[in-house]
Parts: C-alpha cells; structure tokens; sequence
C-alpha cells in the first residue's frame, strides 16, 4: 500500500500491566474442530480448563464435539503416572469412538508447567496409532484468546505438504497462493471469488476443511493472512516453509477488504511471477466501485454511529482492525486496547489507520497493549464513550452505570471479513445504541445504587 | 496401597474446580476482594457471576497473572504489589488470595506473601486453603467460609468482642447461600418468610450479601439453619464446636420435610431457652442479658393466630405453666400444608393419579437429588428407578437419605455413565442437572433441571423457591409441566403430529394405498401409543414389499414375524 502521511502526529503505544480479562487460548478448539471437520481436538489440561470449555462453549459440549478434555490428576501431576502411556491410551480410545484424520493436542499451562514432553511423545505415539499428531500450546501463560488459533495453525504449517502430490515438473515454479485464517466457508468462498474478479486463483487455504486438503507450500507461494492475531503463523510460513509473505491490511470492512485486494494484486502482478491467469490487468476502478456500493448500502447504519465514540477494552487482537474500519465510518476512537501488537505484522493495517484518522480528521487513538481492565474503567469514567466494546465479565457492570456496551467475542464468533459482511459488523455495533435508543426515553438508564 | 487415578478423557463435568468454590464464597460476601493466582483466561468465573445472576455490579475477583516472567523467577513481588494496590483500590474489608490449579503446582509460597501484604494493608488479608486437587468447587466452598469464619471469630475472641449473649427473641443464623447457587436467592427470601412465621428473628444470612465485620455476631443467634449439604456444614460444626450452637440441617424441601425441619427448629429452640433459663437462674450477672427474655417472648407477633389465643409454641418455656409445646407448630405445619402449599392437595387431585408409578430417574448434588427422590417416591407416588448423585464425598449420607425411595443408587460423576443408565431404563421424565437434560433431549425424555451445574435459565427473574411451602408449589409444577409435556409428545405421535385431518378421515394411513381391514385397525389400537405408529410404519412397509394391498389382521402378525 502506497502511504503518504503528511501529519506529524504519531499514533501512542502504551503498554499497562496486562490485568485484563479475555478467554483462554483454548477457546480455540471451539471454531477449529468445526472448521477442520475430520479433526480431533484433545486438551491436556486440569479440571480448570474442562470448565472453562463447558461454560464457555455451553450448548456445544452436547452436540458430541470432537474435542475433549484429557484431564490430568494429581497422580500425572507428580509424575506417578507415565504421561507417555496415558495419552496413548486416551488417543486410542479416541481412534476407536471417532476415527479422526488428525488429533491435534491442545497444551496447556498444566502441561508448561510440568513441562510435560507433548512434541516429544507425539511422533512416537503418532507411529503407534496411524494418526497424525499436531501439537499446539496455546495456554494462558503466553497467549490470548485468539493466539490459541494462531499455535494451532503455526502447527498445522509444518505438516503441509511442500510438493504438490500430483508431480509435474513444468509446474514446479509456479507461484501460487494461499490465504492462512479460519473462516467459516461461506466467508472463505466469498474472498476467494473477490480475488477471482481480480483474475487471481487462490490456491489453498490454511486450514482447508479437511485435514488431507492442507494445501502445498513451498518458496514459489505467496501467503496473505486474514486476521491479525496470525503473527506466529506468518513468521512459521516465512522461516519454516520458505513462504513469501504479502503483507496487508485485513479485510475487515468494506477499506480494509479493498485495500487486502488491491495490495495482494500489486504484489502478485509484477511480471516476473504473475500469477494471473489471463495476464490481465487489475480493474482498480471496479474494485473502488465495488467499495463505494458497499458504504452506500450501509448509509442507515453510519447514520447512528457518526460522531459518537467508542473505546475498546481489548481482548481478542480485531481491535486495531475494527477501530480502523470504525473511524472509516465517521466514529471517534478514544483508545485500543489490545492484547498483544505485533507491528510487523500489523504494519499495513497500522498505516490504513493512522492514514484513516487524518482522512477523516479525527484524533489518533492511544493504542493500549496488555490493558489494565481498572485504570481502563477509571479512564471510561472520564471519557463517557458512546459505545465499550468490551468482554462478558465487564458488560453488565457497565451497562448497569448507564454506559452502553458491545460484547467483543461475538465479533470473533461472527462473519465479519470480506465486503459481504461489512454489514453484519456494523449491525453488531449499532445493536446496542439501536436497542438502547428504544429504552433511553424510559429514563432508568442507571441502574445502580450510588 | 494409593489409589491411581489415571488421566482422565471427560467432555463434561458436574463440580468445578476448588477455585470456583471459594471465589463463589469471596464474592457473595459484601467487600470481599479475591485475588486469584493465575495464568490469563481463569477469570472465568466473572463472565459466569456476570452473565448468570446478571449482576449489576463489577465481580470483585481479579488475577493476579502468571506468566513466562512467573515462570521463570517466581511471582516475587507481584502477589504481594497486587494485594497491596487492590487495597487502597477498593478498601475491601478482606482480601483473599485464591490459588489455582496452576498455583498449586508451582507451590510458591502463598502463605508468605500473604503475611508480608498485610503489614502494609488496611484489609485483612488470608490465604484460602484450598487444594485443586483434593477438593471440588462444593468441598472448597464449604471449607472457605469456614475459613473466613473461624479467621473472624478468632479475631473477635482475641479482641473480646465477640458477643456470646444471645438475642432476646429466639433468632437465626442462615448458612450456605451463594452466588451462583441454584435458586439459592429464592430459597433465602423463603426461608426468611418461614422463619418470620415461627416467630424467629434472622441474626446473619451468610455468605451471600453479608458483611464479615458482622461475622463477630453470628454466636447471638439461637442456632444455625445449614438448607444445603453440601456447603455451610463445616462452619456449623466449628460453631457448634466452639460456641455450642446447635445447627439444623434438615433441608425444609417438600411438604414432608418441611415439617421435619420445622419440628427440629422447634425443639431446638427450646433446648436453648431452656438452657439460658438455667444460665440465667444460676448467673445473676446475665440477669440483665436474659430477664426480659419472657416478656419479649409474649410480646411479639403471635405465631400462630387462632380466636385470640396466642399458644407460642415456646410457651411452656417462656411461662412455665403450659403444657402444650407443639401444639402452634403443628397447627401452622397443618395449615400450610393443607391449605397454603397447594402440593399436598395436588398429589390427591386426579391430575397426579396420572403420574402413579410413572418411572423417572433422579440426578444432581446431594442435596437435590435426595430430596426430590423422596418428595417424588412419598408426596407424588411416583417410581423412582435410578437416584444418583455426583457429589462422591458425600455418597454414604445420600445412601441413606434415598434408601427405600428408589430401586436402586448411582453415585458418579462421569456423565457417560450415567447417560448409559437413562438410555437403559428409558424412564418416562428425568430430574437432573443440565447435562441430564441434554441427555433427554437427544433420546426424547423430558428432563426437569433441579440441580446445578445450570444454564442461564435457571437464574429466572421471577419468584422460585425450590425449599419451604412456597417450594412446594413450584416443585409440583417442575414435575407435573415434565410429565404433561411428556404425554403431549406421545399424543403427537399416535396422532401423527399436529395435522389432525387424518384423525377425522378414520383411517391412519389414506395416502398410503394400503386398505387397512376393520379387524386389522382394531388389531393396531391395541398396540401400545407409543409404538403404534413404528408397528403401523412396519406393517405398511411389510404390505408394500409383499404386494400386500388389503392389510389384515394376518398381515400384521406375518409382518411382525417377518421383523423378528
């Protein structure tokens, strides 16, 4: 992406002392086993993970999930018990009831702790059972919330195949492409067909649906990821897989999926590797018309939200994504919190923000890494914000003290990528003030004690 | 020998951890800060407190984070900055220092950084001693308030203000009402109107909305009411230990033991004022402590209103001429039960007759469970096949509780098991937790939820006590809404779902081509509802493959021959 920042002024990174609320990592398991729908998940955990699955994932537990807790006691814990033996037991009952392509272990902290040997023991166990094996650690000690998706497909790169299965020595060189991010289908159908207007093929995805359909990376592949927690699966796909890494913003929002577009088209349009498929060039102009449709179909939207403001508490890595798309639509941002910025990654959609904020004339929000959920309510105190996109543990709390709230993980749960879905996101972030703006002339908008 | 447990495959679990307990007993407290010592994501237990009471107010449970940093160098000075600043924070009255699974392993030493934090604190600060892996959420919940009472009490007893006279009207402690307790706020407000009725006046309700400050005072009351099993006995006993309070521990759920506790409190009570009687003959010093203790007696509300006369039923205490102790707790235990709690009538009414020996199976914590296995077996004459609980710890007590009320017993908490024993004996409802009504959804047997673990809708806004007579009522519903709904389904089956065109075309199956014969049609109302309409499918398909047009009695027996 082409900048030209003329302000001065420069976005503030502040770093608090990470007492913040989010999910676990594990929460992971809860989209992935859906996604990749020959897989197994199995979380090496204590009792203490098992619950937060079962609550936070509620009526999904009965649905017979393929995934499950190996709960460890006391006796694995003080190594009474052979963990080799154990979870080779567990993965053969596993093989017996559901007969997966892939069991994926999920480490936890427990495990860390313990420092339980899984990458150690699953080739062996693999061998013995005829079942691949993926380890993943995505515990609470390093990551947040959505980073558990990140350990899992940094993991799932390793495993994908670097030679196409069907040899064809003319087609060796080919530069292809794959786009790493879950999505559910229908939203990895759509940005597929978005490039293909735009004469590019995308190749495979990481994670594809199936376990056997990992696609083929190799150094002539381009890869783009698609949410902006994916860091560790980018730096996997770069140093591991000899991948070429196109850097963008992600398309969240009618900008940002333009902008993901346009950049994957300039990068992959230099003659030397083109992989378009007729040689034709990129209709940029039909790309910004497409995006002009798109803000116009959402003018009843951005008629609530302009010039009211929003602060986000931070939990699951969209923040930066979604406040860009949020100031693109005429809103204020008081501040981003966030769990985890990686700026390298990050730096196209950083750019697209700072880039926003001067086009819409709006003051540059204070980026917030590892938040102090306390000073961030003091700060909310003070601000009196529109709209808290925040965690379930704070909502109603702050709902009660008259502050309207968005609860964030549904953004993570939700379509939200793609300019089909643009909408969906901005009818989440206009749920609250909509609802609210029903019940607001009832006059009981504070609903504690003082 | 020790007992190896091996690593466990679960999907589903009945208690929660042992920091769930005790984080449940810290915020039901008033000014109570928990902080817990663990990795980022265990805060669960606030999107829990917030989204199922739908609290109003911010959780007072933060963490104290470990990370790589803790990892590597141990928490240092991290616990004690995090207690120190949450105490100027929120000027809690207590701190507690909760540890986690994860807390457990590192074994640091808590207890130091604890005692180095209250130096500089204005809060109390403790350290909850609790073991993920001995205890459970319930065992660690019950051992925490006994923790905290015993930590206040002591206090008090080395500041000599612990006030061991008792209230001059016989009054009550209420132990064991939680945050995230299964209806545990209806079953309080009805308790209170239960004991106002008795004439007891309520000394403390803890934990929920109690004050630890006030903890000084629970030895006025007369005794302690413990309504649930598994949480709150431990503080009774260490109250009964040490400051010779009696306890009940009859939980007041269905008519029939809603009179036992009753009867128990009553007898209770006059123990005591008996007791203090003789305190107070023998003790002139308490004289002014105790002597306006008849007069107060006679004095209040009168406990049970008939023509006038005030028989109270600690009359014969109080004045020491009547004889006729029970006879006002009988009458109100009679009136209640006849006319106020509707459940006794509604086991007579012909609605219940319905429900006569209907199978059911039974499932939740110690208290639940056994409970309504005896109101089901005794009050409602229902079968109950299977009554099972998860609290293992407390198997022997549930044994006995359910022991002539059921066929047979279930104590597990692996929820596989005791989905496998519902699909066996394929009762016609199940009472259970939320699992247990999953477990019935996917084999289409009604489940009425009456125990935790809950979902959001068991924290309903309206008024549903499951104890006292109010209870009753509800209880009756739960169970009686189970069995319609159940009876509803097999109706729709035997008529072939809501379309009822077919019950007035006279033939079950027009669209068929088949001509079932007027013998053959009687011959198929005979088969049982609920498998009528698998018998009639079988025999339509058995017709069809046969080239059968005219199904006769004699197509319907080759057809059941043909199946076996």
């Amino acid at each position: 992406m082409t900048t030209n920042i003329l302000s001065n002024e420069k976005i503030v990174f502040e770093c608090e002392t990470g007492n913040y609320h989010t999910f676990c990592p594990i929460s992971c398991v809860a989209w992935l086993y859906q996604k990749i729908e020959d897989s197994f998940f199995l979380v090496i955990g204590t009792k203490t993970c098992g619950y937060f699955l079962q609550n936070a994932l509620g009526v999904m537990i009965f649905a017979e999930p393929r995934y499950a807790m190996a709960e460890l006691e006391e006796s694995d814990i003080s190594a009474q018990l052979n963990d080799y033996k154990e979870l080779k037991r567990i993965c053969f009952q596993i093989k017996q009831d559901r007969n997966p392509s892939v069991i994926v272990w999920i480490g936890t902290c427990t495990t860390e702790i313990i420092k339980m040997d899984l990458e150690g023991m699953a080739p062996n166990i693999e061998k013995e059972i005829q079942i691949p094996i993926v380890v993943a650690r995505a515990n609470g000690l390093d990551y947040a919330f959505t980073q558990g998706e990140d350990t899992v497909l940094a993991a799932l790169a390793q495993r994908c195949p670097t030679v196409p299965a069907k040899l064809n020595n003319s087609s060796i060189a080919q530069p292809s492409l794959v786009l790493f991010g879950s999505v559910p289908n229908t939203v990895a159908t759509q940005l597929s067909n978005e490039l293909k207007s735009q004469g590019i093929t995308v190749n495979g995805w990481l994670p594809a649906q199936r376990y056997n359909e990992l696609p083929v990376l190799n150094e002539n592949t381009y890869v783009c990821g698609i949410n902006p927690f994916l860091s560790r699966t980018a730096t996997t796909l770069m140093r591991r897989k000899k991948c070429k890494l196109i850097g963008a913003p992600f398309p969240i929002g009618p900008d940002g999926t333009r902008y993901w577009i346009e950049k994957i088209c300039s990068v992959l349009n230099r003659p030397e590797d083109s992989i378009f498929s007729e040689g034709r060039n990129i209709n940029l102009n039909n790309l910004h018309e497409r995006e002009t449709k798109i803000w116009n179909n959402l003018e009843e939207y951005l008629k609530l939200i302009q010039g009211k403001s929003v602060f986000f508490m931070g939990d699951n890595l969209l923040e930066i994504s979604l406040a860009r798309f949020l100031i693109r639509c005429g809103m204020i941002v008081y501040e981003i919190g966030i769990p985890y910025l990686d700026k390298r990654f990050q730096a196209c959609e950083l750019t697209l923000l700072k880039q926003t904020c001067i086009q819409m004339k709006v003051p540059m929000p204070r980026i917030v890494e590892k938040p102090d959920n306390y000073n961030q309510i003091q700060r909310i105190r003070e601000l009196k914000p529109d709209l808290v996109i925040t965690g379930l543990s704070l909502a109603n709390p702050l709902e009660a003290r008259g502050i309207t709230t968005k609860w964030s993980v549904e953004f993570t749960f939700s379509q939200i990528h793609g300019f089909t879905n643009a909408r969906d996101i901005l009818e989440l972030v206009t749920r609250p003030i909509r609802r609210n703006t029903n019940l607001t002339s009832l006059g009981w908008n504070t609903l504690v004690l003082k | 020998m020790i007992e190896q447990i091996s690593m466990k495959l679960a999907y589903w679990m009945y208690a929660g951890p042992a920091h769930i307990g005790t984080l449940r007993v810290a915020s039901s407290f008033k000014n109570v800060h928990a902080i817990m010592h663990a990795p980022l994501g265990d805060d669960y237990f606030n999107v829990m407190r917030s989204m199922l009471e739908r609290e109003r107010d911010f959780t007072p449970v933060t963490a104290s984070i470990v990370d790589r940093h803790v990892l590597a160098r141990g928490s240092q000075e991290k616990v004690v900055e995090n207690i120190t600043r949450k105490d100027k924070e929120e000027e809690p009255d207590l701190i507690l220092l909760t540890p986690t699974c994860t807390s457990s392993i590192l074994q640091e030493d808590l207890q130091n950084f604890v005692e180095r934090a209250s130096l500089n604190c204005q809060s109390d600060v403790i350290l909850a001693d609790v073991n993920h892996y001995r205890v459970n959420e319930l065992q660690a919940a019950d051992r925490t308030l006994e923790q905290i009472v015993r930590f206040y009490l002591d206090k008090s007893k080395n500041q000599s203000v612990v006030t061991q006279n008792k209230t001059l009207k016989p009054s009550a402690n209420i132990i064991g009402i939680f945050t995230l307790g299964f209806h545990n706020q209806h079953d309080c407000r009805e308790l209170k109107r239960l004991l106002t009725d008795l004439n007891i006046q309520i000394n403390e309700i803890i934990p929920e909305g109690g004050s630890v400050q006030n903890l000084k005072n629970l030895p006025k009351a007369w005794f302690n009411l413990v309504p649930y099993r598994e949480i709150g006995l431990m503080t009774a006993l260490y109250l009964e230990k040490n400051f010779h309070m009696p306890y009940v521990s009859t939980t007041p759920m269905g008519i029939i033991d809603t009179a036992v506790c009753i009867r128990e409190i009553c007898q209770t009570i006059q123990q005591v004022a008996l007791t203090l009687q003789n305190q107070n003959s023998k003790n002139q010093r308490l004289k002014e402590g105790f002597d306006t203790y008849p007069n107060a007696m006679t004095e209040g509300p009168p406990f049970e209103n008939r023509g006038g006369e005030t028989p109270s039923p600690f009359a014969q205490v109080c004045e020491g001429e009547r004889h006729l102790p029970f006879e006002g707790v009988e009458n109100y235990i009679d009136r209640q039960t006849r006319f106020v709690s509707q459940a006794a009538w509604f086991s007579r009414s012909i609605d219940c007759q319905n429900l006569t020996g209907k199978k059911t199976v039974i499932f939740g914590d110690a208290t639940h469970a056994a409970y309504i296995t005896k109101i089901l077996a005794r009050e409602m004459g229902l079968r109950v096949s299977c009554a099972g609980t998860y609290c293992k710890h407390d198997a022997d007590w549930f044994r006995e509780q359910v022991q002539g009320f059921c066929d047979d017993v279930v104590i597990s908490d692996d929820h596989t098991q005791v989905g496998d024993l519902i699909a066996k004996l394929e009762p016609s409802a199940i009472f259970g937790t939320q699992m247990e009504r999953h477990i019935g959804k996917r084999l289409d047997i009604p489940c009425g939820v009456i125990s935790a673990p809950v979902h959001i809708q068991n924290f309903p806004l309206g008024y549903r006590p499951f104890l006292g007579y109010e209870g009753t009522n509800q209880i009756a519903d739960l169970v009686y809404n189970s069995f319609t709904l159940g009876m509803e389904d097999k109706l729709l089956e035997i008529f072939n779902g809501h379309d009822t065109k077919e019950v007035i075309t006279k033939s079950l199956s027009t669209e068929s081509g088949l001509n079932w014969t007027v013998p053959a049609l009687k011959e198929l109302e005979n088969v049982p509802g609920f498998v009528r309409g698998k018998v009639k499918r079988n025999v339509e398909k058995f017709a069809r493959q046969n080239n059968i047009v005219n199904i006769t009695v004699e197509t319907m027996f080759e057809a059941k021959e043909a199946n076996s």
